[in-house]
C-alpha cells in the first residue's frame, strides 16, 4: 500500500510561490543610509516619488524607517521630488 | 565631541567668486565656533527636482564638521536663514555609521554600483571553466535522474491503482 508520502502532485507545487523577500541592509551589513545619494533612494520610491512600503521593499522596520528619513531629507534638498509622475 | 553635516544649496545665479567667498565664510563661522572641518565638500551644480525661489539648478555644498556642543548650530542656521545667497540648507547630526560611511566614501571605498559591476564581470570570465568542471558531474545526475522517474512512475502507478480499488470500494 502506498503511504501518505508516496502521493506526488499532478502539477508542480512550486509554480506561483514567490521568493521571499529580505532586508537587504541587514544582508549586506550596510549600517548608513546617505540622504545626499537620491539614485540609490529612487529604489525605495514609487513612480510618484511616493515611499514604498515595507511590504513591498522587504526592509526590516530599523531600515526602514532609516529609509524614509533618508528619502525626507532628500527631498527637503530637492534631490528628490515631493510630487510627481514619470519619476522613473 | 559631536559629529555633525550641513548640507546647503547656493544659489548659482551668483558669480564663482561669490559663490566661494559664501561657502568659505560659513566653513569660517564654524572654525570660530570651535569646530573642526572633517571635511569641505563641494557637490557641485545640480539639477533641482523641483524649483525652489524660481531656480531650477543650485550649486551643493556639505561640510562636515566636529564640534564639543550643538549650541553653535542654531547660530549657523540663523544666520543662513537670514542670508539671501543660500536656498536651502540641512543640518544632521551624524552616528558612528555616519562618520564612517562619509570617511569610507572620501577613500573611495563606497562605489558600490561598480563593485558591483566588476564582481558581475569576474565570474561571467570565471563561468565557462566551472562549466567544464561541472559538466561530467551532471552527466552522472542526468544517469540518476533517468533512473529515478522509472521509480516514480511506479509509485504513481502503484497510487494510481490504490486510489482506483477505494473508489470503487465506495
Amino acid at each position: 500500500m502506498a503511504s501518505r508520502d508516496d502521493i506526488k502532485f499532478l502539477s508542480n507545487p512550486n509554480i506561483g510561490s514567490q521568493r521571499k523577500k529580505y532586508c537587504r541592509f541587514r544582508k549586506f551589513g550596510i549600517k548608513h543610509i546617505d540622504y545626499k545619494d537620491p539614485d540609490f533612494l529612487l529604489q525605495f520610491v514609487n513612480e510618484q516619488g511616493k515611499i514604498l512600503p515595507r511590504r513591498i521593499t522587504g526592509n526590516s522596520l530599523k531600515y526602514q524607517r532609516k529609509v524614509a528619513r533618508a528619502v525626507r531629507r532628500a527631498r527637503h534638498l530637492a534631490m528628490l521630488p515631493y510630487v510627481t509622475d514619470l519619476l522613473k | 565631541m559631536r559629529n555633525y553635516e550641513v548640507t546647503f544649496i547656493v544659489d548659482p545665479v551668483l558669480s564663482g567668486d561669490e559663490i566661494k567667498s559664501t561657502a568659505q565664510s560659513y566653513v569660517k563661522m564654524i572654525k570660530d565656533e570651535g569646530g573642526k572641518i572633517v571635511h569641505d565638500g563641494e557637490m557641485g551644480l545640480r539639477q533641482l527636482a523641483y524649483p525652489i525661489k524660481r531656480r531650477t539648478t543650485g550649486i551643493y555644498y556639505c561640510t562636515e564638521f566636529e564640534v564639543e556642543t550643538g549650541e553653535m548650530i542654531a547660530k549657523m542656521e540663523l544666520a543662513m536663514r537670514r542670508d539671501e545667497r543660500i536656498m536651502r540648507f540641512l543640518t544632521v547630526a551624524l552616528d558612528k555609521y555616519g562618520v564612517k560611511y562619509n570617511a569610507d566614501k572620501r577613500a573611495g571605498k563606497i562605489g558600490t554600483k561598480k563593485k558591483k559591476e566588476t564582481k558581475e564581470d569576474a565570474p561571467k570570465d570565471n563561468k565557462p571553466a566551472a562549466k567544464k568542471a561541472a559538466a561530467p558531474k551532471k552527466v552522472v545526475k542526468e544517469a540518476v535522474k533517468v533512473a529515478a522517474p522509472v521509480k516514480a512512475e511506479a509509485v504513481v502507478t502503484e497510487t494510481v491503482s490504490t486510489t482506483s480499488n477505494s473508489s470503487e470500494e465506495e
